[in-house]
C-alpha cells in the first residue's frame, strides 16, 4: 500500500513542478496547491500505513493491544494543511492583485521591481 | 476514589521536577512576543501608542535574551520540555550558545527597527499592522533559534514567513506587489521543501526531536536515504538563506518595501536560513554533510563571488545592499563547508556581525534617501557637505561589511580563512579574500559617489555647487532621534565587535563546539547519552 501512495506522491509532485515551471502565475499557484498536498500525503505515508484498528487501551495496560495508526504524522499533516491553505489564500489574493496592478499574469513581464535596461552604475572613480 | 490497579506511573513519561527558575528564560521571549503581538493587533487602530507597545515588548525581550545567554554561558545547554512530557515525546526547547546569541542579536535588530519605524512608518501603515508583524516576526525568529524540535522549527519558519509577506507588501505600490509575488512564492516553495525533507526524515528515523535525531542518525551507518534527505534540507535552507543559484528572489524583492522592512529582512531572515543550515545539516547530519562538502563549498564560492559582482553592477544603493547580503551569506556557508571548529565559530561570528551591519546598511540607505533625495548612485553626491556625521557612520559600516579593520567584519573572515587553510580548502580561503576585494571596490564606489564627490552627476567633481548669492552651501541636516538612536546602537556594536572581539569569539567558539560535537546538546535533553 505504501508503494502505491508513494507513487501517487511522486506523480503529484511532478505535476506540481511542471505547473510551477510555467510562466503564468495562475498555473504556478495551482502547482503550489498541488505541491502542498503532495507533501502532506508524503508525511502521512512516512508515518506508515496500517489497517484501521480502533485505538482503545484496555483496562490494566498502558498501550493498545494491537498496533494502531501513528497519530503523530496526522498531527503534522493537520498543521501543514492549515499553513498551506492559509498561504494559498494569501497567494490567490496577491496574484489577483498583481494581475490588477501590473496588468499581466506572465512572470517574465513582471519587471517593475527590476526594470529592463536599467541605467548602469557610474563606471570608474 | 480508590487507587485502581492501572494508576499511571507518571515518572515514566513525565518530567516530575518543577522547572528551574532561570530555565523559564527559554520561553519568556516567545511568551512576550506572542502576547505583545496579540495586544498590538488588538490596538492597531491606536496608531500613536503602537510604537511604544513594540519598543516596550522588544526591550523586555532583549533583557530576557541577555539573561538567557548569560545562563547558557554559565550552565551550558539548557532544555525545557513542553507539557512536561519526557523527550523525545514532548516538544523540546533547547538553547545552546549559538541559539541564545542569535536570539539576542535578533532582538536587538528588531528593537532598532521598532525605534526607526516610529519616525518613518506612517499612521495608515501602522493601522495596517506594521508593528504586530514586526513583533511576530521576532517571535518566529526567536522560536526558530531556540527550538529543539525539527517540526517546530518548520512551524517557526512559517510564522516568520507569514509576518514577512505581510510586511513586504506594506504600502501597496507596484514594485512591492511585484517583489512580494516573487518573495512569497519562492520562500513558500523553500519551506515546503523543508517540510518534505522533515516528512522523509521522520519516516526514516521515527523522531522529530533534534537530540534524538542526532543519536538515531549516528546509528544509521551510512544508509542511503539520509544522504538524499540532507541534500533536500541543504537546498531548502540554501534557498531561505539566498545562496547561489537559488538567490534570485532576494535582489528581486528586498529593495521594494519600506527601508525599515528591508532592514529587518536583511538583518534577520537570511540569517535564520544560515542558522538552520548550521543546526540541521551540520549538527544533525554530520556524515551526509561530509559527503556534500564539495558541493557546499562550490555553492559558498559561487555565492560570495556572485554577490560581490552583483554589488559592483548596481546603481541603486538598496539593490547593491541586497547583493552585499548575498555575498555575506556565501561567507557563512563557507563555514558550513569547512566545518571545523574555528570555521564554524567564524560563521557564527559572521552571522552576528551581519545581523547588525546589514540592518544598519539598509537603515543607512533610508537616511541617504532622506538627506540626498535618491537611491541612485548617479543622482547622489556631495552628501559629505550635508552631514559629515552620516558620511563617517556610513564609511564605518561600509568598511565593516567589506571585512576591513578595525570593524566587526574583519575577525569572522580571519577565522574563516584560518579554518579553511587548516582543513586544506585553499580555494575557499582565496574566494573569501577575493570577494572581500570585490566588495571593497563596490563599497568604495558607493561611498565616493554618494558622499565624497561634489554633487550629483553633471556637477564639477570635488567642489561645492556655489549658490547664486555666494554664501556657503553647507546646509546642516538634523536627523530625528528615531534615526540617530538605532544608528548609534548598531554602529556602536559594529565598532565594539571590531575593537573587542574576544567576548564574541569565545561565545561563537562555544556555540561551534556544541555544533561540531553535540554530546552536550544531547545530554541536556536526555540527561545522558542514550
Amino acid at each position: 500500500m505504501e508503494f502505491v501512495i508513494a507513487s501517487l506522491v511522486g506523480l503529484l509532485m511532478s505535476a506540481s513542478i511542471y505547473l510551477m515551471l510555467s510562466k503564468k502565475l495562475v498555473r504556478v499557484l495551482m502547482g503550489i496547491a498541488i505541491l502542498g498536498n503532495s507533501v502532506n500525503l508524503l508525511i502521512f505515508t512516512g508515518g506508515r500505513i496500517t489497517r484501521s484498528v480502533p485505538p482503545f487501551i484496555p483496562e490494566g495496560s498502558y498501550l493498545p493491544l494491537e498496533q494502531t495508526a501513528n497519530p503523530l504524522p496526522q498531527a503534522l499533516v493537520l498543521t501543514a494543511i492549515v499553513i498551506s491553505f492559509s498561504f494559498l489564500a494569501y497567494f490567490l489574493v496577491l496574484g489577483y492583485r498583481a494581475y490588477q496592478e501590473l496588468g499581466t499574469d506572465d512572470v517574465l513581464e513582471m519587471r517593475v521591481a527590476e526594470p529592463k535596461g536599467d541605467e548602469k552604475p557610474p563606471l570608474g572613480y | 476514589m480508590a487507587v485502581s490497579s492501572n494508576t499511571v506511573d507518571i515518572a515514566a513519561a513525565m518530567v516530575t521536577q518543577p522547572v528551574q527558575g532561570a530555565d523559564w528564560l527559554l520561553v519568556t521571549p516567545l511568551l512576550l512576543t506572542m502576547a505583545g503581538g496579540a495586544v498590538a493587533i488588538m490596538l492597531r487602530k491606536k496608531t500613536a501608542i503602537q510604537p511604544w507597545i513594540a519598543i516596550g515588548v522588544i526591550s523586555l525581550v532583549v533583557l530576557s535574551n541577555i539573561g538567557l545567554l548569560a545562563h547558557v554561558l554559565d550552565h551550558g545547554v539548557v532544555t525545557m520540555v513542553m507539557g512536561g512530557w519526557l523527550p523525545p515525546f514532548g516538544i523540546a526547547f533547547t538553547a545552546d550558545a549559538m541559539g541564545a546569541f542569535f536570539a539576542l542579536s535578533a532582538s536587538i535588530v528588531a528593537l532598532c527597527a521598532a525605534i526607526y519605524a516610529a519616525g518613518s512608518i506612517e499612521a495608515s501603515e501602522r493601522r495596517y499592522g506594521f508593528y504586530p508583524f514586526l513583533i511576530l516576526l521576532l517571535c518566529g525568529c526567536t522560536g526558530a533559534f531556540l527550538t529543539g524540535d525539527i517540526f517546530n522549527l518548520y512551524v517557526w519558519f512559517e510564522v516568520l514567513l507569514i509576518s514577512a509577506v505581510g510586511m513586504i507588501v506594506l504600502g501597496n505600490d507596484k514594485a512591492q506587489i511585484d517583489g512580494g509575488v516573487k518573495y512569497a512564492i519562492l520562500n513558500f516553495v523553500a519551506t515546503t521543501l523543508f517540510l518534505m525533507a522533515t516528512g522523509l526524515l521522520y519516516g526514516l528515523v521515527g523522531t522529530l526531536n533534534m537530540a534524538d535525531i542526532i543519536v538515531k542518525v549516528s546509528q544509521l551507518e551510512g544508509q542511503g536515504p539520509i544522504y538524499g534527505i540532507a541534500a533536500i534540507y541543504f537546498l531548502a535552507f540554501a534557498m531561505k538563506a539566498a545562496a547561489f543559484p537559488v538567490n534570485f528572489w532576494l535582489p528581486a524583492s528586498y529593495h521594494t518595501p519600506r527601508m525599515v522592512v528591508s532592514a529587518v529582512f536583511g538583518g534577520l531572515l537570511t540569517k535564520v536560513g544560515v542558522y538552520a543550515l548550521l543546526r540541521v545539516v551540520l549538527m544533525l547530519m554530520p556524515e551526509p554533510r561530509e559527503w556534500l562538502g564539495d558541493i557546499i563549498s562550490l555553492v559558498a564560492i559561487a555565492t560570495m563571488i556572485a554577490g560581490a559582482l552583483g554589488a559592483l553592477a548596481q546603481t541603486d544603493i538598496r539593490r547593491m545592499t541586497g547583493y552585499i547580503v548575498i555575498s555575506g551569506v556565501g561567507s557563512m556557508i563557507a563555514g558550513l563547508a569547512i566545518a571545523n571548529q574555528v570555521a564554524v565559530a567564524g560563521a557564527i561570528f559572521y552571522a552576528v556581525h551581519s545581523f547588525f551591519c546589514i540592518t544598519a546598511l539598509y537603515l543607512l540607505a533610508g537616511v541617504i534617501n532622506r538627506i540626498g533625495g535618491s537611491f541612485s548612485l548617479r543622482e547622489l553626491g556631495g552628501l559629505y557637505n550635508k552631514s559629515p556625521l552620516v558620511a563617517a557612520v556610513s564609511l564605518i559600516l561600509l568598511l565593516a561589511v567589506a571585512g576591513l579593520p578595525p570593524f566587526s567584519g574583519l575577525w569572522p573572515k580571519v577565522m574563516l580563512v584560518e579554518g579553511a587553510l587548516e582543513s586544506g580548502r585553499s580555494l575557499l580561503a582565496a574566494s573569501i579574500l577575493i570577494s572581500g576585494i570585490l566588495l571593497t571596490i563596490a563599497i568604495g564606489r558607493y561611498w565616493i559617489y554618494a558622499f565624497w564627490r561634489g554633487g550629483p552627476e553633471g556637477t564639477v567633481d570635488g567642489t561645492l555647487v556655489p549658490q547664486s548669492d555666494g554664501t556657503a552651501t553647507v546646509a546642516s541636516v538634523s536627523l530625528p532621534m528615531t534615526v540617530t538612536v538605532p544608528m548609534a546602537i548598531l554602529t556602536g556594536l559594529v565598532i565594539y565587535l571590531g575593537l573587542f572581539p574576544e567576548g564574541v569569539m569565545a561565545i561563537s567558539t562555544q556555540g561551534a563546539a556544541s555544533l561540531v560535537d553535540p554530546t552536550a546538546y544531547v545530554q541536556s535533553v536526555f540527561g545522558v547519552w542514550p
